[in-house]
């Protein structure tokens, strides 16, 4: 069994993000996610591959010491599929960011979500194009103001959750930056899902967004304006936990136990491994001021894998077949002989 | 019509004709019926001598309605047979294709041609009327009534036709067999009792060719066949991302086929996707592959500069169309050239290879495969539309006659504390050595930014400039690698004929024909581009002048000026979708003599 700490995930570069930027803490949480991963499985540290594209979070590949691929703007969900099916046993960790992933991206990302490929994709959403210095990204909220919307965008952002759930995602998670604690134990939880696991970091660009989330992250209101969801508990909330989701009608409500004819027992309890992608594309889209936003596993549900089909069809066709080499291969069909 | 004529040919084949095929079909699944921009063609050339082109014009044309006669006439010999389906040339078939006349032939100038008008679709019907099939399958049948024809013709067996529809129908359509066969015989045995047919001909085996097992294959199929084979010898599973385009799309569904050898195939969301899953599986340690045709290589450029960039081997085929953009996706040019050899940004340079005939793209597939794992590099591999669709006989190699394929792999362990350099060169080579992901103590990082030999990013000026020279050299340096070019005819002399890829049947055959006149020229043609084999300066120093042959304006003319400038060059190119005339390789020879 792999005996690893946090420090074997530490590469000798210099880490070059901006200080308070909060991509930080999420490689934080994944370098000390991964020996709590390598014990579960039995995992060794060669095994990991750390897949990237291009913006802040996708330099994360030179800070892991394991094999790393930082590859170009948008792709990293393509080069990670290329890994995976190659050699299934490599266990694959993608860093991007909104842009990346759901703009010059968009496409590979639901494509590789449609497949079920093995691969584990944090999603740092910082709401903004930082590398290029503040233009407004697909997660902007409407009306941003940024360099290229001085006058504020006129564009819906896409909700990341929505997205996955939409393209039949099995795995959907979403955290803050500063939740470290409840970051180890979620992208431990997606790296034990089979298929692919998204896990949206609402991050902070300290630079030009800061208190990107800050209606979220405000140690003050975080309690009332999140939630945090574990797979057969209750989904409460609120600073003493007197908050909870309750089904009504067609959606969901929150109200408080105990006021209004509302008991412990009419609240919700979460099923994240429940095949019904209703209830979690519900989840997945709260937003205040009536809702909590949803942090933790939202969904997590078992499908074969795109890795395993391919795998699996080439020792059955390989089984089935009477060619086995190339010789044989040129030999078959229709044939003559010159003498 | 596409099925008829691979018919006649495979029949040929297996009967031990030379044969070459080149289909010319619409863009259109279902182009509109009976116009002339709708006609779907397939020309065979067979010959009791080897034959390398289909051929510049006919001695029989099969014209199944007028368009068809309007569309091709003009190719027929004078000497030419043209066979039409009587019923298909009525009033409304000849409108259809602007005839304006009731003499489609007087109209065209080919009313002194041996002109066989039969009654194809009618002769079906009453043939199959007890077949108990319907309307509509019958009419189909038509086809095989006209083969039967061109069979009796040619003096063709037809045993090779029946077993194709045995083995094509036996398990889902067992009933349609035999009525197959019917037409095909009653189409034999009309064609040999309406004595309105001039002349049949026998057109003996090839009576010279070196023994063997031969078999019909198309560029494509080679193509995916060549890379199983590298797969073999490297021991390297292999991997290709693609994403369907014409010509190409063959090339992974006949590696789809193949599970069997290990071919993992993925068919990707899109080009960048097909590319860049190949990327991925290569860092893995996959031989990678991705296909493709020339919108789709723009597409995969930056892809591409990543591959260059992090010093990985990759395939990517290229099987060239008619452009640019959508230009015309089911005819043949040799126009990506400049492309493939300088559309990346920054400098960027990869081998670029060439298959020179549909059997030929085998070997480019293995070479380009080889190359590419054994220099840690891209390799583009242009082919042609001409080349992936045509089909030629072949003899099959045994693959014990193929070199062993060796990655560089890293050897050994590093010692304690030692960090392990991912693009430390060997000297000689100037190749990096390769470490895949799951090897213990190799864990390093590549990427599209520039880095140092130790693999850690790098804005160093002198970096940067050592590290683009080095990437450079190392592609350089493949050329010792190569086999020499080769002079057909005399080693030195006024003038030396040039080609690459795809037009080497004509261009040889125009040589050898001239040769057969009196008129001695010598002839080079190119199957390494990117390098150029070593001694190319050397050859074009025996000579006054080279004259550069190919399927665009004159890409490879000025290329070689670029490198060589010192030579005389003339250029000789056509960009009409189509494949070259020996005649018009002839004349343009005879011009500069």
């Amino acid at each position: 069994m792999p005996n690893l700490t946090f420090q074997d995930f530490k590469s000798d570069q210099a880490v070059r993000w901006c200080p308070g930027c909060g991509d930080h803490a999420v490689l934080a949480a994944l370098q000390r996610a991964l020996p709590q991963v390598s014990h579960a499985l039995g995992y060794e540290k060669e095994r990991y591959v750390v897949v990237s594209g291009i913006g802040c979070s996708s330099r994360l590949p030179y800070y892991m010491d394991t094999y790393g691929f930082h590859s170009i703007h948008g792709r990293a969900t393509a080069v990670s599929t290329g890994i995976k099916v190659a050699n299934p046993t490599l266990t694959v960790w993608q860093a991007c960011g909104d842009g990346d992933a759901l703009a010059i991206g968009g496409n590979h990302f639901i494509h590789a979500i449609r497949r079920n490929i093995d691969i584990n994709v944090i999603l740092f959403n910082n709401r903004i194009y930082g590398l290029t210095k503040g233009q407004y990204s697909p997660t902007s909220k409407f009306g941003a103001i940024t360099k290229t919307s001085p006058y504020g965008t006129v564009e819906q952002p896409f909700n990341p959750g929505s997205l996955v759930l939409g393209a039949k995602g099995t795995f959907f998670a979403r955290s803050l930056d500063v939740e470290l604690k409840l970051n180890e134990e979620i992208l431990t939880q997606a790296a034990l899902h089979d298929g692919t696991s998204v896990v949206e970091m609402l991050t902070n660009c300290v630079i030009f967004n800061d208190g990107a989330h800050k209606e979220l992250s405000d140690p003050a209101v975080k309690a009332d304006r999140t939630i945090v969801l574990r797979d057969g508990e209750k989904m409460l909330f609120g600073k003493n936990r007197e908050k909870g989701l309750v089904l009504e009608g067609m959606g969901l409500k929150a109200v408080t136990v105990g006021e209004d004819g509302y008991t412990l027992d009419d609240v919700l309890v979460h099923d994240a491994h429940t095949d019904n992608m209703g209830l979690h594309m519900m989840l997945a889209e709260m937003k205040g001021p009536e809702l909590p936003v949803a942090l933790g596993v939202i969904r997590n549900v078992k499908q074969v894998t795109y890795d395993d089909g391919v795998h699996d069809q080439v020792l059955e066709v390989t089984a089935k077949s009477r060619i086995h080499s190339v010789d044989e291969l040129l030999h078959s069909g229709s044939t003559w002989e010159v003498k | 019509m596409q099925l008829t004529g691979s018919l006649f040919a495979d029949a040929s084949a297996i009967y031990g004709n030379g044969l070459s095929t080149f289909p010319d079909y619409p863009a259109e699944i279902r182009a509109p019926h009976g116009t002339v921009s709708g006609v779907s063609g397939f020309q065979v050339h067979i010959g009791s001598g080897r034959v390398t082109t289909p051929g510049d014009f006919c001695d029989l044309l099969v014209a199944m309605n007028p368009a068809a006669l309007k569309a091709n006439a003009r190719w027929c010999k004078r000497t030419a047979m043209i066979l039409v389906d009587e019923d298909a040339f009525d009033e409304a078939g000849l409108k259809k294709a602007g005839f304006t006349t009731e003499n489609p032939f007087a109209e065209l100038g080919v009313e002194d041609r041996a002109l066989i008008v039969a009654p194809i679709t009618s002769l079906t019907k009453e043939s199959l009327k007890d077949s108990g099939m319907d309307q509509k399958a019958i009419l189909k049948c038509k086809n095989m009534f006209t083969l039967g024809m061109a069979c009796y013709i040619y003096s063709r067996p037809l045993e090779p036709i029946y077993a194709y529809l045995e083995k094509k129908f036996s398990k889902k359509h067992p009933e349609v067999i035999a009525p197959n066969k019917k037409v095909l015989d009653d189409g034999f045995n009309y064609a040999a009792n309406i004595q309105a047919i001039p002349d049949t001909y026998v057109v003996e085996p090839v009576s010279d060719l070196p023994k063997g097992t031969y078999r019909n294959i198309t560029g494509n199929q080679a193509t995916a066949w060549g890379l199983l084979a590298a797969s073999e010898k490297s021991g390297l599973p292999l991997f290709c991302g693609s994403y369907p385009i014409t010509p190409a799309t063959a090339i992974l569904e006949e590696l789809a086929i193949h599970k069997n050898l290990g071919a993992k195939t993925l068919q990707a969301e899109d080009e960048i996707a097909g590319i860049c899953t190949a990327i991925g599986a290569s860092f893995a340690g996959n031989l990678a592959v991705t296909t493709t045709s020339g919108p789709g290589l723009s597409l995969k450029s930056e892809a591409l500069g990543l591959a260059v960039m992090v010093e990985l081997p990759l395939v990517v085929v290229d099987v060239q169309r008619g452009g640019p953009s959508t230009g015309l996706p089911t005819k043949t040019e040799q126009t990506d050239l400049s492309q493939a050899l300088y559309g990346r940004n920054g400098e960027c340079p990869l081998p670029v290879i060439a298959a020179r005939s549909p059997a030929g793209c085998f070997d480019a597939a293995f070479q380009a495969a080889k190359i590419a794992l054994e220099h840690l590099t891209p390799v583009i591999l242009l082919s042609e539309g001409f080349l992936g669709n045509g089909s030629e006989p072949w003899r099959i190699p045994s693959m014990a006659d193929y070199p062993e394929i060796h990655p560089p792999f890293v050897k050994g362990a590093l010692a304690e504390g030692e960090r392990f350099k991912p693009f430390e060169r060997d000297p000689e080579t100037m190749v990096p050595q390769w470490a895949l992901p799951g090897q213990k103590g190799f864990e390093h990082r590549v990427g599209g930014l520039e880095k140092n030999h130790a693999g850690v990013l790098s804005t160093d000026p002198e970096n940067h400039a050592q590290m683009v020279a080095e990437r450079a050299e190392k592609v350089a340096r493949i050329a010792r690698d190569l086999p020499a070019l080769e002079v057909v005819g005399p080693a030195s002399g006024g003038l030396l004929v040039v080609g690459w890829g795809g037009t080497y049947g004509h261009l040889s055959t125009a040589v050898s024909e001239l040769k057969a006149e009196g008129v001695e020229v010598s002839y080079a043609h190119f199957d390494y581009i990117n390098p150029l084999p070593a001694n190319t300066e050397e050859v074009f120093a025996r000579f006054d002048k080279v004259l550069v042959c190919e399927l665009n304006s004159g890409q490879f003319a000025s290329y070689l000026r670029g490198i060589y400038p010192q030579f005389n060059y003339v250029k000789f190119g056509k960009v009409q979708g189509q494949p070259f005339l020996v005649s018009e390789i002839k004349e343009a020879i005879k011009k500069e003599i």
